[in-house]
């Protein structure tokens, strides 16, 4: 019997998918796929680092996307979940999709594929929760700036919506919790790592780095905010079901309650 | 611009614009042409939510709310004594641009009191949205109310720039709105609705041959009724509702619990309770003529004009037609699935795809994400335990409300509360 394995892969996408590759190509039996940072040597088994190839994982991307649009949507957005073992059941996802050619990605009786459809559901939730609740805060030097702390690392997915939607303006957002940030620089986005000692929330105090115009407006929607508020049809619970409190720090209309 | 200025007009006009319901930002499609400003995909984003639970997605504004009518159903009516404010058109659309910018907003929601005339009234909307195309190159969302009476070219022209446009009828019945809005006709209601039906059909038609036709309307037209103004039933509103979307194509007819805004002898007086419960179960009711294939004739009749507050209507049907249960999960179509109380259009589908591999059972609808409490009455699947031991439907309802905890619950219940 050849002894298990446990790949050990970079953390990206692609480096996932690399993997994926390899326990393919070489029919590896596999153990566990798991991140460099958080490896574990496992008792009965051989690790083996995966060196990230693109050319590789284009052709694992490509194959699952002939399978399905939405499998490989499904894959992608579960992949970004961050959930501890998303690797091994993603794994298990993709063998059985290219076993048949039925879509399996429907049988929703199998526990792998439902929990991968709802990872994926959840995922894409805060992706379009993101969309809504970047407020940027407009910087002297004509920048849009903004930060977030998504639940799931979804920078790569809101990019094309705030570059298509924002084309005649610079932004940039920044994913406080894992310190890197999309910028748009009226060419293109690029991803860019920074470490950002303060954090810069709709604070009450102003910042000198914003505008005064900015603080105007911030205080104009927050008036707004206050003033398109039916009194009579009060419903505290729902609003903090919409708008969860993890939130508030960071959407100005919010932070006087914070 | 004097930032202290227009931040009181907002607080006023945004005020006044609040009891418009509808915020919807969907069903448009507009790229951003040569990087400009904004676009919109077709799916909504809701920004922000207000405390009553509301969503904020458009900048939701009156232009001004100074108004020759008396309706009295209406803040900003005639004789009502408040503080009078005129936005300039050129503050509507810095504060859309900047408030765009930022992220705040998918776009602008422009209606009016109506001024001098209806027509003077639509060209001042016209004008702002205008502006906004083509002078900041704008794509994002803009919703313009028709003014009631505004002329047919006008109305026209305002297609050619918003994203919607509405009418809101108010009033769902004519003797109604005799009664609360004495100055208006219904007629001016209907002029303008007919117009852009008729350009949006149009519109299509043309579209198909030349396939630059200018857009018109393309998130088409909706209206709102009040609930609770006048005692009209369920019935007369959900039979106009129907009545309008058959006939003017509209996209959505809002619902909007009357809010006492003025003490009149025609009206609940200040103070009586908004019916939220009841416009959530003529939303509901709107949903199932709408997805689930449901015919109005089925849910309200003759002899039942208005819907049970205790349950939803789908439930409430069911009850009423329990010799068509139960339904097998793992044979029936689509159509017949839809109407099972508990089952969704989304678990429909998933149903649909999952009873491909195997034949389901308890466990699986509930991992599926089925409501069981109410559909385990109604349905069999793979298993030899169901609940219908010929239970009564009356026993059925009962069975259900005791085991929900519904949020409405203390509105219908006879139970007394131990603390309060």
């Amino acid at each position: 019997m050849k002894e298990a394995t446990i790949l050990i892969y970079d953390g990206s996408f692609n480096g996932f998918l690399t993997s994926i590759f390899k326990a393919f190509d070489e029919q590896i039996c596999i153990a566990d796929i798991q991140k460099n940072k958080v490896a574990q040597r496992g008792l009965f088994s051989q690790n083996e680092t995966v060196f990230t190839n693109v050319s590789q994982a284009k052709r694992v991307w490509n194959g699952i996307q002939k399978k399905s649009n939405t499998a490989i949507k499904n894959v992608y957005f579960a992949f970004l979940s961050e959930h501890s073992g998303i690797e091994m059941n993603l794994y298990y996802y993709i063998r059985k999709l290219f076993a048949t050619n039925q879509k399996v990605y429907t049988d929703y009786t199998d526990e792998t594929m439902l929990k991968i459809t709802q990872l994926a559901k959840s995922v894409g939730r805060e992706k379009h929760r993101m969309e809504a609740f970047v407020r940027f805060q407009k910087t002297k030097d004509d920048i849009y700036f903004a930060n977030i702390e998504p639940d799931f690392d979804v920078l790569p997915l809101i990019s094309k919506h705030f570059r298509s939607r924002y084309a005649d303006q610079q932004w940039l957002i920044y994913d406080v919790k894992r310190k890197y940030g999309i910028f748009y620089d009226l060419n293109s986005v690029q991803i860019i790592s920074l470490d950002l000692s303060e954090i810069h929330t709709n604070k009450l105090q102003r910042n000198d780095i914003f505008t005064s115009d900015e603080y105007e407006y911030q205080n104009m929607w927050n008036n707004y905010f206050k003033n398109t508020n039916i009194k009579s049809r009060i419903n505290r619970k729902l609003h903090t079901q919409h708008v969860p409190k993890r939130y508030w720090k960071y959407l100005s209309e919010k932070k006087e309650a914070v | 611009m004097s930032f202290e200025r227009v931040r009181e007009k907002l607080n006023i006009l945004a005020d006044a614009a609040k009891y418009d319901v509808s915020c919807s930002s969907s069903g448009s499609s507009r790229t951003n042409t040569s990087n400009g400003l904004g676009n919109s995909t077709g799916m909504g984003i809701c920004h922000s939510y207000t405390e009553d639970g509301r969503c904020v997605s458009l900048l939701k504004i009156l232009l001004t709310n100074h108004c020759i009518f008396d309706c009295a159903y209406c803040v900003t009516r005639k004789s009502n004594d408040i503080k009078r404010a005129a936005f300039k058109i050129q503050e509507v659309v810095d504060l859309t641009i900047n408030f765009y910018r930022r992220n705040y907003i998918e776009g602008l929601f422009l209606s009016s009191g109506i001024f001098k005339s209806a027509d003077y009234t639509m060209e001042r909307l016209i004008a702002v949205a205008k502006k906004l195309r083509l002078e900041e190159n704008f794509n994002g969302y803009i919703h313009l109310k028709s003014i009631p009476g505004a002329s047919d070219d006008l109305m026209r022209e305002a297609g050619l720039w918003a994203d919607r446009l509405s009418v809101n009828i108010e009033i769902p019945t004519i003797s109604g709105l005799k009664l609360l809005a004495p100055d208006k006709r219904h007629d001016d209601f209907i002029k303008p609705m007919l117009k852009v039906k008729n350009e949006i059909i149009q519109y299509k038609a043309e579209k198909k041959l030349i396939k630059s036709t200018p857009k018109y309307a393309p998130a088409g037209q909706s209206t709102q009724m009040i609930i609770g103004a006048t005692g009209e039933s369920d019935k007369d509103i959900m039979y106009s509702a129907t009545y309008y979307y058959k006939n003017y194509n509209m996209k959505r007819v809002y619902y909007s619990g009357y809010v006492p805004v003025a003490e009149d002898a025609r009206l609940p007086s200040l103070g009586t309770q908004v019916p939220m419960l009841r416009e959530n179960r003529l939303y509901q009711t709107d949903w199932l003529l709408r997805f689930y294939g449901f015919s109005v004739g089925e849910i309200l009749t003759e002899k039942q004009p208005n819907l049970d507050i205790t349950v939803d209507p789908k439930l409430s049907w069911a009850l009423r037609n329990y010799h068509q249960f139960p339904v097998n999960i793992n044979t029936a179509d689509r159509r017949t699935l839809a109407r099972v109380p508990g089952i969704g259009m989304r678990s429909v589908s998933k149903i649909i795809n999952a009873r491909r591999f195997r034949k389901l059972n308890w466990e699986h609808l509930k991992k599926i994400g089925i409501a069981l409490n109410r559909a385990k009455y109604f349905v069999i699947c793979e298993s030899k335990e169901w609940l219908r031991d010929d239970l009564e439907p009356e026993l059925i309802k009962n069975l259900i409300i005791k085991n929900s905890q519904s949020k409405f619950r203390g509105n219908y219940s006879s139970q007394l509360s131990l603390f309060n």
